[in-house]
Order: structure tokens, then C-alpha cells, then sequence
């Protein structure tokens, strides 16, 4: 029944886009009713499994003996290598990761072979019975032992711009140095886990926590020898990924569905912390070695640097991850000629894989280290030599992969910053502090953030989304992208909610599941919202534009008249509600129901040259950080942080800042406490939160002052947002460089420290310790 | 005797027959309550996310103790109110303050730490509900969260405080006469093991000449990660956490008395009063629901290197009081130590109680701390000091640390460098170079062996300037801050 008049001028729906809309799940997450993979209620008959790791580095397999693993108290299952009917493998790119470990093993804490059993104590303890006889083989576990060999997962990849050797030698002033950044353990709160449900014919239901569910379908359905249609992979939420879970996830999930394809029975792995952290991918270790020349500014003239990493055994996702460090290598400065070499070493050490910033973070710790070193050779505040490195106007906005830099908002976030944070009365306010303090020092730095979004594998960077509108109006909502806590299902919901003009409240959000939305891309590169935002909103936008062919019609009015506003639909001066108008279109046979499908335009990449538009756009954001050190044994800590980050139009500026303040404090972790040990036989030692340490509470900087940029993404992205899911993390590269800071000051800034990351207490005390002698008169 | 775990969870009581005495709540919860908001994260009860609240009267009052449930063993609650994440929300999803305070703050983002964040913020809502910073950070120490980076979780806490209270359940008290002692028989093996609280030292002391092998437990803090790390098998348990004379906290004019059953979090007070930088040191040791578990007595018993609470207790000249049957014997603490693994103790012989000599009004002491994090963190050394300045000349000198050598050790050269001469830079600095000929550290994951010995020899060096009124710690800067 139609009304007449126009609909009330209420100018928003609740839960549209732009709104601090809270996390769909909070309610949830908060009264323990959110159901992550192991609290899905138990289906009858479920079995547990366990995997078995290698306790060696790299070895020949001579014998494996599981008999007494097979009779353990509760063992139901044992399967290795021969148990696969198809391809035995995990990997995302290339055939080289192994379910099982098949004559070899590769790295300490591959995977040997499953056992399954009545429970996962059970099955925990049968693991710990196998009889494994190795034959040691020679082992690289470290980037300068596979540098020594010659051990690469391809050629080393050169970006060039200009000519740098020529730059280097007439350059004014020249310096080289180098840098080691260790890796980094995504911790997860909720480790990797997978129920597998074994269905009618040869069918497969698994429940798994990833970040990418076609992928882990596609493997599943190569692994046993089935079609894809066979397979079926549902995740509704994610207890933190990071990256870990995108091809990481893999393993447990064909483990299970092995194990369930071999019993016809419900199997379920839920890995031990230990065991997930031995056995998953981390962020890659780096060394990065650079030789620089500038003129008396401090303005890069020309720029030679070597990135190595140690990608682990196989190459997972290690080519894009280095392509990515290599298209940081810059971050926001124009590096006029640039000779950019970078190796991806194969290791025996696990397979390091997508961690929060793919690359990005490890080749601008590299540049941002430069122009620390920079400054301190010229004498000059280090803000002051970024400045004057910045992107500009052509010539100075070309990147070294020959795209340009045209949505460049730095200059104006710096200088936005540097007032707001009262950079240079406190620069002057520390060196005063410092001046009269013998045990703390105090450090600061500013440091900027330019980021690409897209995925640089061009292929990559499409989604699909599915919606239904019932009878009553309300509206189901389904996408590819997955939800690991960075609150994209609500961001997607608002932007359904918003095309409608209905309230998000009539939005439901479904579980990600490959039987719904196919052949999606990972949830990974910042990219969630950009791409299943478009998508969802495309579908919404067909059912719309249907509706509003109805209406018209129903109305006397012309479609492009049509207007939903309010939770109405309005023309020819009459309205209804959305839900009587949806009710009258099912009746009159419209179609309410729609798929949608985006890709990002514009870009392109060439792996040959590394020259192209990878990026469709760049985000921005800026931090300054505040430490004070304790020269006698390291320890440190952050008092003050002060950021300006860009997000485009924001979407969910609540959800934004989380993603901000987040991935700022992950990044300092990075940085400062979370170190990676591996002792001699490349096993590693913290494998476990009681020696690895990730932020606490405390940690936190006490003086915290986050903002969102106010602008809009010059290219038209859904609702002109930008992409924040990694951007914020490297905005903790501030906190490197000001422990940097800190520690140079106690020879007032004469010696570049040679602290390497993670600056722990340890090595923040060698760095005081080796400024000190290095200006000690000989 | 009771053979029956009792415990009292949203106000129905739970019955539990001869359970599994390793069992721990966690998977109880999760496996047969199906009661799954309360998650696995570690296993280790260093992450939080399996947090619940245990209550129950003393004193005539309540207490609320957040712990760990991944390493809280069944048994360990009998007599007790258990509160869990689904206990908070009234009739009709109404949210628990604490709850809408999460929500209101955007406080989640993956979620899966948040109901052990819920636990953790409840129990401080109970206890009251601090809202000064440092104070909250200290009830979350034990919390680790990925996503957020804490800023709005601690604004939940400052808030939660704000809203309108709603009608709590208390714990009401449960009889728990006489001794709990299971049985259980191991269905796929048939094994038959054992778990005794006993509830007088005298009960004690028959278990344990009856059981010469048993584990002795209290808070599990250790002992439960024997069970979910190690996966072993524990035959027999003799739980010390009921027996009323090892629950003693005395004091005297000059000692304070630490029965073996006492928790870090009730001897915090008496310990905070003896010296600020002991405080420190507990404030720092573990986290809340570490130090709501664990007892000094069984961070002593387990003889570990790098134990927080020994080298200040072995500066402070502290004595060990063991007990076998009725027989009593009594050593200084550092003589228990014998080596890695190996303590002074026989079998079927268990800690009683620890005496701690109080300070005198000149004795100067110190204790510092060096890990990689500062909160919930192992050390990599622990140090300490004290002495008693007499006309500028250091007498009784004792120096000891922890994560230097294969056990709590005192540095019987710095010592001696120190003792009798005048406390002033000279012979700080020998002291210094006498700590090389006292330790030979280790390297590890925690620090390298060079770190050990030059932070060793730096903390002697902070303590000659603090004596001086040089005082520089980079924690006093962040309070500062906090300001």
C-alpha cells in the first residue's frame, strides 16, 4: 500500500556507511556466543587429530615407524605420505609443500603424518610415539648460510631506476650500513584449527579458520583426488589471522579432510600452540644492506640496495612478498636512481609466508633507516631529511617500478603532524632531557607511511558477492571476503545497508562459504573492503534497479525517479515502505536475488621488468614516537605516540581507528619485544607466549593520540574509503628509528647505532655499548 | 573423605565423581558443560583467553580470583563459586556492565580473547573496580590481545564502572568437610591415579610418607603445564592448597612467615611492605591469575633458575622450613638449591613455609628485574642486593640472582668485594668484575650469555647510584606519563 507524499527527510538509515557502527559480533565476542571452528558443536562420532613433526632441519626419512602409534590407547587412524589418493600437496603457488613429508624432511617441524583418535589428548600423545630414523643432510638455516650457498627460490629480481652507480659516484656524500630485521609469529589468539564432515558420495564439508576458503577447497579436492564441486569450505569468523591464515591454514584443513575422506567420520584438528607455531609460516627475516649518496640537503641522489630474506623452505608466497618489499623500498621518497636487488633465499627453517604488510614493512624499515643515517652524518634532524625526500611534482613522482605518485598526501599529513604532536619543541625539550640524564635517554622520530593497495598479482584483485532480499526486507548478505576480527563483514553490511537505505540491523551477515560466492581471492592485502564492498554493493545495486523498475511502474514514474530513502521508496510522489514494496515486486515475479562482481581497474604489473601500475592507489598516515631507553640494560619504553592516518572517506571510523591503533601496537611488537629464536639445529626455541612476547597491556604507550586524515580516495573506490587493514602497522617504524634516536644520543648523534630489529633490551644495550666505544678517543 | 568434586557454577551445584584429578575446567567447561565461550589459547596460561573467575568467602568476606583454566586442574575448584563468561549476561541477553562496556568501547575485534578480557575486568569490577591506569594494565597484564593494541579495552574499564549495576550472584559457601580424595581409573589404559587435598598439616604429612613419589601441588602455575605441555601422566597428587597451616601468613616484629600454601597475591601485601622494589618484583611476576594461583612456596619447591621470588628472599637471608611426617628441619634458602633440577628435599619431605627476615631501618636493598617485556615475562636475571651501611662501610652484604647460573645462586665474590669496604663507586666496581668469577651464564631465547653478565654487573652499579639518589627507571617515566 503506497502512501503519499515524500518520505520523512531523515537523512540517514542506522548502520550506513560512515557510521562508528560497532562490530557486528560484539555482543557476541563479549558473552562467549560467538562460535569460532572448535565451538562448533560437536557432530557425533568426531575424531581428533594430531600431526607429526619433524624433529630435524633437513634429512633423508630412512625409516618411519608408527607401529606404536597405531597402538596407542585410542588411536583410530595413522595416515602418512602413501595414504594420499591424490596430490600430495598444500601449497598456494608452486607444488611444493607437502601434507606430508615424502623420503625428506625440510625444516624442524614439518609435518610427517597424522594420527587420528577418540580425543585430541589422545591423539596428542600417540604422535609423541613414532620411531623416526634420519639421515642428517646439510642444513642452510640462516640468510648468510643460503647467501653462501647460493640457495634462491629464483633469480635475484632487480628494479632499476635511472642510473645509480653514476648517481653514487658523483654524489656529495656517500654512506652504507645495513640492517637485520627479524621475523615475526602472527599469534593468533585462536591457533589454526579445521572440522572436516564427510558428506553423501565422496563429498566434504570442512569448517576451517582461513583467511582464503577457495584455496583451501581447490587443495582439498586435488589432495583427495575429487572435483572442487565435491568440496565445500565455511569459515563465519576468524580468531585473528594476520596473514597466518591465508595459505597456512591448509595443512590442518587437508589433514582433516584426509582423515575424514579415509574414516567416513567427522574429524577435527585444533592445534596445539606449540605445535602451530613450529609448524606455520612466519613474517620473513630480512638483511638489507644499502649505499646511499646525497647532496648537502640530504636529498637521495642515488640509492643502491640489496634486500635478502629467508623465505624457509618452499616458496609459498615468498616471490609476492619480496616483489612487494621491493616496491617499498621507497615508501614515500622519490629515490631518483635506484638499483633494487633483492633475494629470496631458500632456507631449511619453515616456510615464511603473508604477514600484515606482505613485504611492505621490512623494505621501508630499510629506506627509513637511510634517512636516519643520513641525517646523522649531515648533522640535521632526520624529520627535516624525509621532508626533503618526499614524493613532489613531476620528475619527482616516479616510483622505481615507473608508476607515478599522484594521490600523494604525505607532505600534507607530515606537516599536519608535526604540529599537532609539537615535534620541535619536544626535539629541543629531549635534547635538553638527555643533556642532563646519564642512565635514560630519551629518543623521537616521525617517520611517514605510503602504502599500495591492490594485490601486485594483477589476477588477484576481483570479488563476488551474493544477495537476497525476502519478502519481509530483509536482506541476506554474502561475500568471498572472511572475517578475522577487522570488522569487514559490518563495513559491508553498512555499504548493502547504505545502497538499500535500509537499516544494517535488516542486513544479515552469513558465513563466508565457497557454495555461495566461488573462486575468490584471499581476504589479504588490505583489500576486503575495496573489493567485496564493490561486489556486494554491485548486487545490491541489481536488485535495486529492479526494484525500482517495479516501482516505477507501480508509481507512473520514470525508474531513474525512484528514490530509497529511509527504509522508503519514493516517486511520483507517493512512497511505501522497503518491505511492502519488496513484498509487492515477489508477487509480481521480480526477481530478488543477485550475484556482484568487481575488479580493480587500471592495474597491471610485468614480474619481467617490475615496472607497471601495481597499486590502484596508495594510503597514507604518519606517526611520531616518544622512547626512553635505560643505558645500563636496554630496557625501553614508548611514552608517547601521536598518528595521523589516511583511510580515504571512512567507512567505519570506530572500526578504522581499531584497525590503526592495532596495527600500530603489532608493528612495535614487531619491532621492539617479539624475537625469533632457532637454535643450532634450526629448531625453534619460542614456540610458545611464555618466550615469545607479543605486546601486553602495559606495553601500550601511556600517551596515545590517534586521528583520522579527513579526505577522500582521489579514485572512485566504494564510498571513495581507502584500504586500512595493513597500512597502520608500519606507522611503528617511528618507534624503531626513536630508539635509533635515543641510543645515538649518547654520543650526541656523532656514531650511527648499529641497532639491528628487534630491538630488544639486548640489543639496544650493545647498540649504547657500541656507540660508546666507537667514540671513545682510541 | 569425599571421592565428589563440588563446586557451584550460575547457581546450580556440579557433582563430579572421581573425576580425571588432571582434568583441567578448561576442557571440563568446553567438553562436557559444552560450555564453549571460554577458549584455549596456549594451554600454558600465559595468554588469558581461558580466563573464569573462582570465588569464594573468606574472612567473611568474598574474593574473587581470576585464573586460568587451561591449567586449573578440576579438583582445584571444589568448595568454590565458578563464574564463567556465559555467567555474566542476565535473563534476555541483557549485557553484564562489564560486558556493554566492551561493546560500547569497540573493545573486540576477532573476539577470541575477549571472554577471557571479560573474566579478567569482571574479577577487577568485583574487587572494585580501579580506574587508574596502571592499575588496570596490572589486571589485564595476564590478557594478551592481537587485534586491538588495548587502547579501547582499557577505556572499557575505565568505564565499566559507569553503568548501572546489576544484581550479582554471590558465592554462597559450600560444605567441604573432610579430605577430598579421588580415584580415578584410566579408561583406555586402566591405570588407577590418585588426587588427596588434605586439610591439616598432619593429613599432609601421612600422604606423603604414603606417597613418597607424589607430586605436590598448589596453583598448578607449573605442575599444570607438566599435564598440557609434556603430556604426563600424574599417578598421584597431593594437593596443598587446603591445608589451613600452610595457608598461614604471620608476622613477627622481625620476620614475616610465608606458609608453602600461600598465593603470590595474598603475600603481596606483607612483601609490598617490606620493601617497595619486593612489591615491584610481584607486581611483575606472572599476572594476576599466575600470581592468584601459584604460591611462593611452590615457585621455591620447583628449584627453577630463573624463579622471581628466591633471589630477594635469599638477599633478605631468608630460611626454608621443610617437613617430613612430624620431623621439621629448617636451612637457609639458597642451600636448597643444589643443582639444576636437584633441591635439598627427600622424598616424601615438602615445603612448609618460608621465613623472611623483615629489614632493618639502615639495610639497604633492591631488587630489579630485566625480560624482554615487562609484564608477564620470564626473567632473563634477576638480581638482588642488601647490606647494611654502617659509617659508610657495606656490612652483611648479600647478592643474589636468578637466570645466571643452573640455580638461584648468591654471588659469593661480589660479596666479598663489597663486604667491610666503603660503599662507594671503587668497590661497586670491583664487586662488578668479582660477578665474573661468581657466574658463568648461559645463552638462551631470553638473553644471550654476554647480556647476562654485563646487565648483572650494571644492576650493582644502579644500586650504588640509587643509594646516591641517582634514580633512573624507565617504568617511573612511564608513570609519570600515566599522569
Amino acid at each position: 500500500m503506497s502512501k503519499p507524499g515524500r518520505a520523512p527527510q531523515k537523512a540517514l538509515v542506522d548502520g550506513g556507511v560512515g557510521e562508528s557502527l560497532h562490530h557486528d559480533s560484539a555482543h557476541k565476542h563479549v558473552s562467549g556466543r560467538a562460535v569460532y571452528v572448535d565451538d562448533i558443536p560437536e557432530p557425533p562420532g568426531l575424531l581428533h587429530l594430531c600431526l607429526g613433526l619433524s624433529e630435524r632441519a633437513h634429512a633423508r626419512i630412512v625409516s618411519l615407524d608408527l607401529s606404536k602409534v597405531r597402538g596407542a590407547a585410542g588411536v583410530v587412524g595413522v595416515f602418512a605420505v602413501n595414504d594420499i589418493p591424490g596430490d600430495n600437496n598444500v601449497a598456494p603457488v608452486f607444488k611444493d609443500d607437502p601434507l606430508f613429508a615424502d623420503g625428506v624432511v625440510e625444516y624442524a617441524g614439518q609435518s610427517m603424518f597424522a594420527v587420528v583418535a577418540v580425543s585430541r589428548e589422545l591423539a596428542r600423545a600417540a604422535a609423541r610415539l613414532a620411531v623416526i630414523e634420519y639421515a642428517d643432510l646439510p642444513a642452510a638455516l640462516t640468510i648468510a648460510d643460503a647467501a653462501r650457498q647460493g640457495l634462491e627460490l629464483e633469480k635475484p629480481q632487480r628494479m632499476t631506476l635511472g642510473d645509480a652507480p653514476a648517481a653514487l659516484a658523483g654524489a656529495r656524500h656517500r654512506i652504507g650500513g645495513k640492517l637485520v630485521i627479524g621475523g615475526q609469529d602472527h599469534f593468533y589468539l585462536e591457533g589454526q584449527v579445521s572440522l572436516a564432515v564427510p558428506g553423501e558420495d565422496r563429498d566434504m564439508l570442512v569448517y576451517s579458520s582461513t583467511q582464503h576458503p577457495s584455496e583451501m577447497q581447490h587443495l582439498i579436492a586435488r589432495m583427495l583426488g575429487i572435483p572442487n564441486n565435491a568440496v565445500t569450505v565455511e569459515v563465519r569468523r576468524m580468531g585473528g589471522a594476520f596473514g597466518g591464515k591465508e595459505s597456512q591454514a591448509a595443512l590442518p584443513a587437508a589433514a582433516a579432510a584426509l582423515a575424514a575422506a579415509k574414516l567416513g567420520k567427522p574429524v577435527k584438528v585444533c592445534l596445539d600452540r606449540d605445535d602451530d607455531m613450529i609448524l606455520t609460516g612466519k613474517r620473513h627475516d630480512f638483511e638489507i644492506e644499502y649505499d646511499v649518496g646525497f647532496d648537502d640537503d640530504g636529498r637521495i641522489e642515488g640509492i643502491e640496495t640489496v634486500l635478502r630474506s629467508r623465505c624457509g623452505y618452499s616458496a609459498d608466497l615468498s616471490l609476492a612478498i619480496n616483489d612487494r618489499a621491493l616496491c617499498h623500498c621507497d615508501n614515500a621518497y622519490f629515490l631518483n636512481n635506484a638499483t633494487l636487488v633483492s633475494h629470496r633465499h631458500k632456507t631449511n627453517t619453515v616456510s615464511n609466508t603473508a604477514f600484515r604488510g606482505f613485504g611492505g614493512p621490512q623494505g621501508m624499515m630499510g629506506i627509513e633507516r637511510v634517512m636516519d643515517a643520513i641525517a646523522l652524518h649531515l648533522g640535521k634532524d632526520p624529520l627535516d631529511v624525509r621532508k626533503a625526500n618526499l614524493y613532489g611534482a613531476a620528475p619527482r613522482n616516479l616510483t622505481p617500478y615507473r608508476q607515478t605518485v599522484d594521490d600523494n598526501i604525505a607532505p600534507e599529513i607530515i606537516g599536519a603532524l608535526e604540529e599537532k604532536a609539537d615535534y620541535r619543541a619536544r626535539r629541543k625539550a629531549i635534547a635538553d632531557f638527555n643533556a642532563n640524564s646519564r642512565v635514560l635517554k630519551r629518543g623521537l622520530a616521525l617517520t611517514p607511511v605510503k602504502f599500495g593497495i591492490s594485490f601486485t598479482t594483477t589476477r588477484l584483485n576481483h570479488a563476488g558477492a551474493l544477495v537476497h532480499v525476502y519478502t519481509d526486507g530483509s536482506v541476506h548478505l554474502n561475500h568471498g571476503g572472511t572475517e578475522m576480527g577487522q570488522g569487514l563483514m559490518t563495513k559491508v553490511a553498512q555499504i548493502v545497508a547504505e545502497e538499500f537505505q535500509i537499516d544494517a540491523a535488516n542486513v544479515k551477515i552469513t558465513a563466508t562459504t565457497t557454495g555461495k560466492v566461488p573462486n575468490t581471492s584471499a581476504t589479504a592485502a588490505s583489500s576486503g573492503a575495496d573489493l567485496n564492498g564493490m561486489a556486494a554493493q554491485a548486487a545490491a545495486r541489481t536488485i535495486k534497479d529492479r526494484l525500482a523498475a517495479f516501482a516505477a511502474e507501480k508509481f507512473g514514474c520514470a525508474p531513474a525517479d525512484v528514490a530509497f530513502r529511509s527504509n522508503r521508496v519514493e516517486g511520483g510522489g507517493q512512497w511505501v515502505p522497503f518491505a511492502d514494496l519488496v513484498r509487492e515486486a515477489h508477487l509480481a515475479r521480480v526477481s530478488l536475488s543477485s550475484t556482484g562482481h568487481y575488479k580493480t581497474p587500471d592495474i597491471h604489473y610485468d614480474r619481467a621488468t617490475h615496472r607497471g601500475r601495481p597499486f590502484y592507489y596508495f594510503s597514507y598516515g604518519a606517526a611520531v614516537s616518544e622512547v626512553v631507553i635505560d643505558t645500563l640494560t636496554g630496557e625501553n619504553k614508548v611514552v608517547r605516540v601521536d598518528i595521523l592516518h589516511d583511510v580515504g572517506r571512512s567507512l567505519n571510523p570506530a572500526i578504522d581507528l581499531g584497525q590503526i591503533e592495532g596495527g600500530f601496537i603489532q608493528g612495535m611488537g614487531w619491532l621492539t619485544t617479539e624475537e625469533l629464536c632457532f637454535d643450532d639445529k634450526g629448531r625453534l626455541t619460542t614456540h610458545a607466549p611464555s618466550t615469545y612476547k607479543i605486546p601486553a597491556c602495559s606495553d601500550r604507550p601511556p600517551i596515545f593520540h590517534m586521528e583520522i586524515w579527513k579526505g577522500r580516495n582521489r579514485e572512485p573506490t566504494v564510498h571513495r574509503s581507502k584500504a586500512v587493514g595493513e597500512p597502520p602497522l608500519m606507522l611503528a617504524i617511528s618507534v624503531f628509528s626513536a630508539l635509533v634516536d635515543a641510543v645515538a644520543s649518547v654520543c650526541g648523534h656523532t656514531i650511527m647505532p648499529n641497532l639491528d630489529a628487534p630491538a630488544t633490551p639486548e640489543r639496544i644495550l650493545f647498540a649504547v655499548e657500541g656507540v660508546r666505544r666507537a667514540s671513545a678517543p682510541p | 573423605m569425599r571421592d565428589t568434586v563440588r563446586f557451584r557454577l550460575d547457581g546450580v551445584l556440579h557433582e563430579v565423581r572421581n573425576p580425571d584429578p588432571t582434568l583441567t575446567v578448561l576442557r571440563y567447561l568446553r567438553e562436557t558443560l559444552t560450555r564453549s565461550g571460554t577458549k584455549e589459547g596456549c594451554a600454558e596460561g600465559d595468554c588469558g583467553a581461558c580466563t573464569v573467575v573462582v570465588a569464594e568467602q573468606a574472612h567473611g568476606a568474598a574474593v574473587f580470583r581470576a585464573v586460568n583454566s587451561c591449567i586449573l586442574f578440576l579438583p582445584m575448584i571444589d568448595g568454590k563459586t565458578l563464574y564463567t563468561v556465559e555467567s555474566l549476561s542476565g535473563p534476555h541477553d541483557a549485557l553484564h556492565p562489564v560486558q556493554q562496556a566492551m561493546v560500547d568501547c569497540n573493545a573486540s575485534q576477532c573476539g577470541f580473547c575477549t571472554p577471557g578480557f571479560v573474566m579478567s575486568l569482571y574479577a577487577h569490577y568485583r574487587n572494585g573496580a580501579d580506574t587508574n591506569e596502571g592499575a588496570i594494565c596490572d589486571a589485564l597484564a595476564g590478557n594478551l590481545c592481537r587485534c586491538t593494541g588495548y587502547g579501547p579495552i582499557v577505556s572499557a574499564a575505565k568505564k565499566m564502572g559507569e553503568y548501572r549495576q546489576i544484581e550479582e550472584v554471590s558465592p554462597a559457601p559450600l560444605d567441604t568437610d573432610g579430605m577430598l580424595a579421588l580415584t580415578y581409573v584410566d579408561p583406555h589404559t586402566g591405570a588407577v591415579r590418585k588426587f588427596f587435598a588434605p586439610q591439616t598439616i598432619v593429613q599432609l604429612g601421612e600422604l606423603s610418607e604414603m606417597y613418597p613419589d607424589a607430586v605436590y601441588l598448589a596453583g598448578a602455575t607449573d605442575v599444570g603445564l607438566w599435564v598440557t605441555k609434556r603430556l604426563r601422566v600424574l599417578d598421584t597428587i597431593i594437593s596443598v592448597a587446603s591445608v589451613a597451616e600452610l595457608r598461614v601468613l604471620s608476622e613477627t616484629k622481625d620476620t614475616v612467615e610465608i606458609g608453602a600454601g600461600v598465593r603470590y597475591s595474598e603475600a603481596y601485601q606483607a612483601l609490598e611492605r617490606l620493601h617497595p622494589d619486593l612489591g615491584e618484583l610481584l607486581r611483575r611476576l606472572g599476572s594476576v591469575q599466575v600470581r592468584n594461583a601459584g604460591t611462593i612456596g611452590g615457585n621455591i619447591a620447583n628449584g627453577s633458575p630463573i624463579a622471581d621470588s628466591v633471589p630477594p628472599l635469599v638477599a633478605l637471608g631468608a630460611t626454608l622450613g621443610l617437613r617430613k611426617g612430624a620431623a621439621q628441619r629448617m636451612l637457609p634458602l639458597e642451600d636448597f638449591f643444589l643443582a639444576y633440577g636437584k633441591q635439598d628435599r627427600q622424598p616424601g619431605e615438602f615445603v612448609e613455609k618460608v621465613i623472611v627476615p623483615k629489614l632493618g631501618a639502615q639495610d639497604v636493598f633492591r631488587v630489579y628485574k630485566l625480560s624482554k617485556r615487562f609484564d608477564q615475562d620470564i626473567s632473563a636475571v634477576c638480581g638482588a642486593i642488601k647490606f647494611t651501611p654502617d659509617r659508610g662501610i657495606a656490612r652483611g652484604v648479600r647478592i643474589a640472582f636468578g637466570g645466571m647460573a643452573a640455580t638461584p645462586k648468591r654471588a659469593k665474590a661480589a660479596e666479598a668485594a663489597l663486604e667491610g669496604r666503603p660503599w662507594n663507586e671503587a668497590g661497586v666496581r670491583a664487586a662488578m668484575a668479582a660477578l665474573e668469577k661468581d657466574f658463568a651464564p648461559i645463552a638462551d631465547m631470553r638473553a644471550s650469555a654476554r647480556y647476562r653478565m654485563e646487565a648483572a654487573k650494571n644492576l650493582l652499579l644502579r644500586a650504588y647510584r640509587e643509594t646516591n639518589g641517582e634514580s633512573a627507571r624507565v617504568l617511573a617515566e612511564q608513570a609519570m606519563a600515566y599522569e
